[in-house]
């Protein structure tokens, strides 16, 4: 039960994007496409996954002190193996990406969740909370891709969806379509907690009436 | 002279690292809200820019190309050691500064706009001058972002937005506005 919470808590309920906002560079800046934004997931939760375990193997081993600097040191090894590997096997998609897989180094989402579980928790329950934060965050950047694809481009993965009618948004795929499709996501989150609120404010009025 | 200059302009208007490159959005959304605190922190960031240009190009020239795989994790180890050294040198120097720079030197380390320019630098093989004039440009485009926005939002203080726009989302509009503005300049000069 606790190990399914772990996961589930970063999909949703701790959401890194949504509720946390972290890591906004990559979010904005990679998601003009679908493919895109799956290569930046995948690597961001390589690197999640891997510098969580490390780290949580290590919590006993480091000094307070220093805790931060070799916080920062493990993540920057895996963001190279993830920045060499993306190169050696797909070079198409590391060109595309470009500086911003090296810049997983400063996503504060990875530091943030070294910092705040995998140095006090065990091995195997900060795996499962880098899963579930991987998870949501990629989810957040495939959702971003898509509606920035399908309006910029007409699109999906690269696949036509309109035919040759339509006029595609090219806003939607430079800088500012990625500010406006953020600040459309978040205003659909403060919405539904507004909601969220609101309901559980009118609830036991209903049930008095009732 | 002209290449300097050209660099040092479409760094700073053309290819905005906050508004076209999306690098150091934190401080452009987290410390916007006054003009003041907006100044300061473009200051702050200018100085390690222009000072991690400088540790970039070294490192390059002399250490990493015996060791290439070490570049992502040298980087960002100069870049916090310098970050600390700046802020002990301040401390020394001018109280004052130091006292008013506050807690947005230290972090500056997590600034993405900083590792952000050490690797385009290296990617577009610039020689110490390029690279100075490219920080410097840089570290103007990032106060140029932050002093708009944050004039922008102390005068959306005033005015009556619905209660439900009133977080994150409305900064992101203003920036969405902001950022479409900057694609005038599209097409001044190559960053090349």
């Amino acid at each position: 039960m606790k190990l399914n919470e772990d996961v589930l808590r970063g999909i949703w309920k701790e959401n890194p994007t949504l509720v946390q906002v972290l890591g906004m560079c990559p979010t904005l800046a990679v998601t003009n496409s679908v493919a895109n934004s799956l290569a930046m997931g995948v690597a961001t939760f390589f690197v999640l996954c891997g510098s969580s375990v490390l780290v949580s193997m290590v919590r006993k081993l480091v000094p307070n002190q220093v805790r931060i600097s070799t916080f920062i040191l493990i993540i920057a090894t895996f963001t190279t193996i993830a920045d060499m590997s993306l190169e050696a096997l797909v070079p198409s998609v590391h060109k595309a990406l470009g500086a911003f897989i090296g810049l997983i180094v400063v996503n504060c989402i990875i530091l943030g969740r070294a910092e705040a579980f995998a140095s006090r928790n065990t091995v195997w329950r900060s795996f499962l909370d880098a899963v579930g934060m991987g998870i949501g965050f990629s989810l957040m950047l495939i959702a971003m891709g898509a509606v920035r694809e399908v309006l910029g481009s007409g699109s999906f993965l690269g696949v036509p969806l309109f035919g040759k009618s339509y006029e595609p948004w090219v806003f939607m795929i430079l800088p500012p379509g990625g500010f406006l499709t953020l600040g459309c996501l978040m205003l659909a989150k403060s919405w539904w907690y507004a909601r969220k609120e609101r309901l559980a404010a009118e609830a036991p009025a209903r049930k008095e009436a009732a | 002279m002209g290449d300097l200059f050209w660099i040092l302009l479409s760094t700073m208007v053309v290819n905005n690292f906050t508004l076209t490159l999306f690098l150091g959005l934190c401080p452009f959304l987290g410390v916007s809200a006054r003009i003041e605190t907006a100044v300061r922190m473009g200051l702050a960031n200018i100085f390690v820019l222009v000072l991690t240009s400088l540790a970039v190009w070294l490192l390059n020239r002399f250490v990493l190309v015996h060791a290439p795989y070490l570049r992502l994790i040298s980087f960002i180890v100069v870049i916090a050691c310098l970050v600390q050294i700046v802020e002990m040198a301040i401390k020394k120097l001018s109280p004052a500064l130091f006292r008013a720079l506050g807690i947005y030197l230290p972090l500056i380390t997590t600034n993405c706009g900083i590792l952000g320019l050490a690797i385009f630098q290296t990617n577009r093989e610039y020689t110490l001058a390029q690279g100075l004039a490219f920080a410097f440009g840089a570290g103007l485009g990032l106060m140029l972002a932050l002093v708009l926005m944050a004039s922008i939002r102390e005068e959306v203080e005033r005015a009556d937005v619905p209660k439900l726009l009133r977080t994150q989302a409305l900064v992101l509009f203003i920036a969405g506005s902001l950022s479409l503005a900057f694609m005038g300049f599209a097409g001044l000069g190559s960053a090349s």
